[in-house]
């Protein structure tokens, strides 16, 4: 069992040709990720790496019979190359690109609803289900095998605490990055439905940031409805209000969106909140 | 980004909801001869200008002239004045509210109304306000409008002209991309006519590459923030004495608040992105020694950015810049060790972990 993606999941690249996506794809082959071909108007008929072959639409894929597709376009295309997945039937859409407007990802996360399809990001990293498949840019030597969900908004701080969690000699089941900016495919709820009925994941960590009530939403959630052990990191308790930290979401407005309420959040439900990354291990089991 | 509140009224009326006749000026001798009474009012992002002193009104040409003088050039809670808009008095039997807003976690457009206007929206008793999302697949439709109308028990007359307005507003939400398009107040004139008497439009800034024709230098941002800006790095000004450059928007909120749970106190946020070039990383201590700190963080977990990569950078800027102050690094993740290696032999102070880092950049940085 996994989540979302496992072993068997058939990837199509969506900006396979451009120098992020060829370089990172050529990262999710050597995880072994099945790529089972490449997008590009402009090179169909070539192959990517000699071996994958590289068609002109996602229409043209289907012969693969992908599961799966990973965008990185430049975000003026995102939007087109989202609904072209969605007409084609891809039930799993991970949207790297940033600066997204969102504008474009509320129509993409609404039609994709409708469709049946789950968006990821934009804006995010990456899922890896540990051992079977990667989809997008987290580095492939962080991860080791264990019973460790995680679930984020950021990137470079996913990889911290994957990282802490490998060299304190756990391992992680599933790791999720949900993208950094307002409007995203799947809130933490989503995926701690999913993680609870997971049974290779036996403990939760999630790591949110200032901006928004989504961590407030999944601590009132966790309460009525997680019974696996979940703890949390919390970044931008020390940003100033008005100031948008990086990520268009991370922004404390009129005093919504702060580290305090989040933290207190947790805390109510039981979710023990790390100081430092470096901590977060710490806390489980 | 901010409109002010005269682009804000352009784009109303280019949309048909009505606004007050008006223009805007930049110098006093660009004024027109006085016909009627005017409004004149500051330009600035900042709720509450009235309070503030930055709305004069004017019944001959002396006020007018008077009130374009001492408005130009002044400074409203720190924020200069540089335009001022002109505009028809009108004449106000109530104010109403209406916007159209992003919420987030609905992940659709809300609509907001309320026959309590000219005061901020969250003073208002709930049971005034009338909210409501919006489809964004499905759109506006008249019948959200009705429901609107309904509850807020509006005139006939006043219904209609409303109902006008709405789908203009929420055309100006898509359209130009808004985060926030409101009308606060909207006002019923003794005459009876709807009208919108101030604008407040937020555009998406990642939309901004299809809508050209907005230009806004955000008045919150420092020189060196929008140096930075223009440069393409997510820089933030802070009041510490830590510079810090750091992988990644998360990791370097996560830099800060390790650094301030230390007493540490940061000069600023910068994130590399994810870049793998040296040159980035050094321009990036350019901007950070503007600031003068005392002391430099760099925190890189190596990804997509390598750490030997940013290692060449920290090199390449303390030569090419003559850093006196303390650099104190942490590269872990993708070839680290050949970074640590290149930062030994150029005699610059490099951890595995953030932590450590972090101890030492405070031991360091002197100053709390």
């Amino acid at each position: 069992m996994s989540v979302y993606v496992n072993e068997k999941t058939k990837v199509i690249v969506q900006g396979i040709t451009g120098h992020q996506g060829s370089f990172h794809t050529g990262e999710m082959i050597a995880y072994g990720t099945k790529v089972v071909a490449g997008i590009s108007p402009t090179k169909a008929g070539t192959k990517f790496m000699d071996k994958v072959p590289i068609v002109a639409s996602v229409r043209d894929s289907l012969v693969f019979e992908p599961d799966a597709t990973m965008i990185s376009v430049p975000a003026p295309f995102v939007k087109d190359a989202a609904f072209e997945a969605i007409d084609g039937g891809l039930k799993i859409i991970y949207i790297l690109t940033e600066h997204v407007p969102f504008h474009d990802s509320l129509e993409i996360v609404l039609n994709a609803k409708r469709k049946g399809a789950v968006v990821f990001g934009p804006n995010g990293p990456g899922i890896t289900s540990v051992g079977r498949c990667k989809i997008g840019i987290m580095p492939n030597k962080i991860f080791k095998k264990g019973n460790v969900a995680i679930a984020s908004r950021s990137g470079t701080l996913t990889y911290e605490i994957v990282d802490a969690v490998t060299k304190s000699g756990r391992g992680e089941s599933t790791v999720i990055g949900l993208g950094g900016d307002p409007v995203v495919g799947l809130n933490y709820i989503d995926v701690l439905e999913q993680f609870e009925k997971d049974p290779d994941t036996e403990q939760i960590v999630l790591v949110g940031e200032i901006g928004g009530s989504n961590e407030e939403l999944a601590a009132q959630y966790i309460k009525k409805h997680v019974s696996k052990k979940v703890v949390a990191y919390i970044t931008g308790r020390s940003a100033p209000p008005g100031k948008r930290m990086g990520h268009a979401g991370a922004i404390i407005e009129k005093g919504v969106g702060t580290a305090e309420s989040k933290i207190k959040a947790f805390n109510e439900a039981g979710v023990k909140v790390a100081d430092y990354p470096d901590d977060v291990p710490g806390l489980l089991e | 980004m901010n409109l002010y509140e005269y682009m804000g009224k352009q784009i109303f009326r280019s949309y048909g909801i009505p606004v007050p006749g008006g223009y805007v000026v930049e110098n006093v001798s660009e004024v027109k001869p006085f016909e009627k009474p005017v409004v004149v009012k500051s330009q600035i992002l900042l709720g509450g200008r009235g309070k503030s002193g930055g709305i004069k009104f004017a019944k001959s040409q002396q006020e007018l002239t008077q009130g374009v003088n001492e408005l130009l050039g002044s400074k409203i809670r720190d924020l200069k004045v540089t335009k001022v808009l002109i505009e028809d008095m009108i004449k106000i039997k109530k104010e109403m509210y209406v916007s159209i807003a992003l919420d987030r976690t609905a992940r659709a457009p809300v609509f907001i109304a309320s026959t309590e206007g000219g005061v901020e929206i969250e003073s208002v008793s709930h049971d005034k306000i009338f909210t409501r999302h919006i489809d964004p697949i499905l759109g506006y439709s008249d019948f959200i409008g009705r429901e609107a109308v309904t509850f807020m028990k509006l005139d006939p007359d006043i219904g209609k002209q409303f109902m006008q307005i709405l789908p203009a507003l929420y055309r100006i939400f898509n359209e130009e991309d808004c985060e926030l398009v409101e009308i606060n107040p909207l006002v019923i004139t003794e005459e009876g006519k709807l009208i919108a008497a101030d604008s407040k439009v937020i555009i998406d800034s990642d939309s901004l590459y299809r809508h050209k024709d907005f230009s806004v230098t955000d008045p919150e941002k420092t020189p060196l923030e929008l140096e930075a800006q223009s440069k393409g790095y997510a820089f933030i000004e802070l009041d510490g004495n830590i510079g810090v450059i750091a992988n990644g928007a998360g990791l370097t909120m996560a830099t800060l608040d390790a650094l301030t749970l230390h007493k540490g106190k940061p000069r600023n946020f910068l994130d590399l992105g994810g870049t793998d070039n040296s040159d980035i990383v050094a321009n990036a201590f350019d901007l950070v020694l503007k600031a003068k700190p005392t002391a430099i963080l760099v925190n890189i977990f190596g990804g997509v950015t390598k750490c030997d990569t940013v290692a060449n950078g920290i090199v390449m800027a303390k030569n090419k810049f003559s850093i006196k102050q303390p650099i104190v690094v942490r590269l872990s993740g993708v070839r680290d060790e050949e970074g640590r290696k290149i930062l030994k032999d150029n005699g610059v102070d490099s951890y595995p972990t953030m932590m450590e880092a972090i101890e030492r950049v405070v031991k360091v940085a002197g100053g709390n």
